[in-house]
């Protein structure tokens, strides 16, 4: 294995793109060391993207904010105007593991591991956020919820690299938030992982949603049917007894030794449903 | 079968010496401060990240050194629990560790110790409920954790008398 810093993403992209054999990029490292270690994985190169500035920094960008795919969880729950704009996504990765971990792991990574259990990906997409993918062709934009395909899996080509989540400008009466289901108190992955995001009128009726899953498929889906279930209602008990509806409808899960289809069907309606009521209470100022 | 090739020269700076060593790429920093350069004290309990045995500071935070590669260490200034006594002065830490019992086997102290410092460094005066969720990434299977939580309020309580 070799391992490589390099300073710019142009020669990041050189060096995934050159290589024969395997390549991996490394930022937080908390998925990829660990299966390098138990041997899932043997990478013939390494680029650590740490060092490039741009994948390291957070930065706001027509309203929004670009953050560096190497950000770590630590970096991200520090940021106070990102926490504000964008409870849910940043409450969303610093779920992920414990302090060590948080020193390191990396929303960028979150999404390329391609975990369906992803903590922050369903925050994400929530969010609307995009991936901005510096590969050999140059740069490229790409819905979050369109990078992962399947567990472990992108579609990211070779020698492309996430360089950058981008998270839009938020409108007035905004609101975010993430829950998930785990057997613990801390420290697990997801059973069930539900992000939603909502914006409302001055009267109060919402104007735009976005609801997504995670652990409950392949890959972290969104779920259009739910959101419509919000949009034109004051997020009101049936609206919200609407939302849980599609939320379950649309979990496609299996059955593992954390939970049950049935149990993770029925999970992501209530945790949808939750997760809508604080996205709301934040929208609304609370 | 290219080992040269593969051998990465680093130069960093631990427990405020400077230090340069050889390691291959796929070594850890664990690997380094063990093997290389006989920092002993981080001990390797799961290799995967969970347990926290293995804590070091890196640049101000702490981290599993079994989940950095040694090779990172490049340029960057790395804590392990040999540099908080000083000389043979212990740190309050380490004092009260030993006052209060708070370790039996004694793998998992080390990472406690750096944990709990890095915790202390962030916030001198932490409601036990902000100890327990900082230290929830180290693992101690003996103590059942009540003597650690004591051990670093007493700990934080003498450091706040200066």
């Amino acid at each position: 294995m070799r391992y490589e810093a390099p300073t710019t993403a142009k020669e990041a992209v050189r060096l995934m793109a050159g290589k024969a054999g395997m390549a991996r990029v490394l930022a937080g490292g908390t998925d990829l060391l660990v299966q390098i270690r138990t041997d899932r994985i043997a990478p013939d190169l390494i680029v650590d993207i740490k060092r490039i500035a741009g994948m390291r920094s957070i930065m706001t960008k027509s309203g929004g904010f670009r953050i560096g795919a190497a950000v770590s969880g630590a970096e991200l729950g520090e940021h106070k105007a990102l926490r504000r704009a964008w409870p849910g996504v940043v409450e969303a990765a610093n779920l992920i593991g414990s302090i060590q971990i948080q020193s390191r792991a990396t929303m960028g990574g979150n999404l390329c591991n391609a975990s369906p259990a992803a903590d922050s990906v369903p925050a994400l997409v929530a969010a609307g956020a995009t991936a901005v993918i510096v590969g050999p062709r140059g740069r490229r934009s790409l819905p979050v919820e369109d990078v992962a395909v399947a567990p472990g899996r992108t579609s990211l080509k070779k020698g492309e690299i996430v360089e950058a989540i981008v998270l839009p400008k938020r409108a007035p009466r905004s609101g975010d938030a993430y829950l998930r289901f785990i057997p613990r108190s801390e420290m697990d992955i997801a059973v069930v992982g539900a992000g939603v995001s909502l914006t409302l009128d001055r009267n109060g009726v919402c104007t735009a949603a976005r609801v997504a899953l995670g652990a409950v498929a392949e890959r972290v889906i969104l779920v259009p049917d739910a959101a419509k279930a919000l949009i034109g209602s004051t997020v009101d008990q049936a609206a919200l007894e609407r939302l849980a509806a599609a939320a379950s409808a649309a979990c496609r899960p299996i059955d593992d030794k954390r939970g049950t289809k049935k149990f993770r069907i029925k999970v992501a309606g209530v945790l949808a449903r939750r997760a809508a009521r604080t996205a709301l209470a934040r929208a609304q100022g609370k | 079968m290219g080992e040269m090739m593969s051998k990465v020269k680093v130069s960093t700076t631990i427990n405020g010496d400077p230090v340069e060593y050889l390691c291959d790429a796929e070594e850890t920093l664990l690997d380094v401060l063990r093997d290389h350069l006989g920092l002993t004290g981080a001990k390797e309990g799961c290799g995967t990240g969970d347990c926290g045995a293995c804590s070091v500071v890196v640049d101000g935070r702490v981290v599993c050194s079994c989940l950095v590669l040694g090779a990172e260490a490049e340029g960057r200034k790395v804590t392990t629990v040999e540099g908080l006594a000083t000389g043979d002065r212990l740190h309050p830490l380490q004092q009260k560790f030993l006052e209060f019992a708070a370790l039996q086997c004694g793998v998992c102290t080390p990472g406690f110790l750096v944990a709990a410092k890095a915790l202390l460094d962030r916030n001198p005066d932490p409601t036990e409920t902000e100890i327990r969720f900082g230290l929830a990434g180290n693992l101690c299977r003996c103590t059942g954790y009540d003597k650690i939580v004591r051990a670093v309020q007493a700990a934080a309580a003498e450091m706040r008398k200066g």
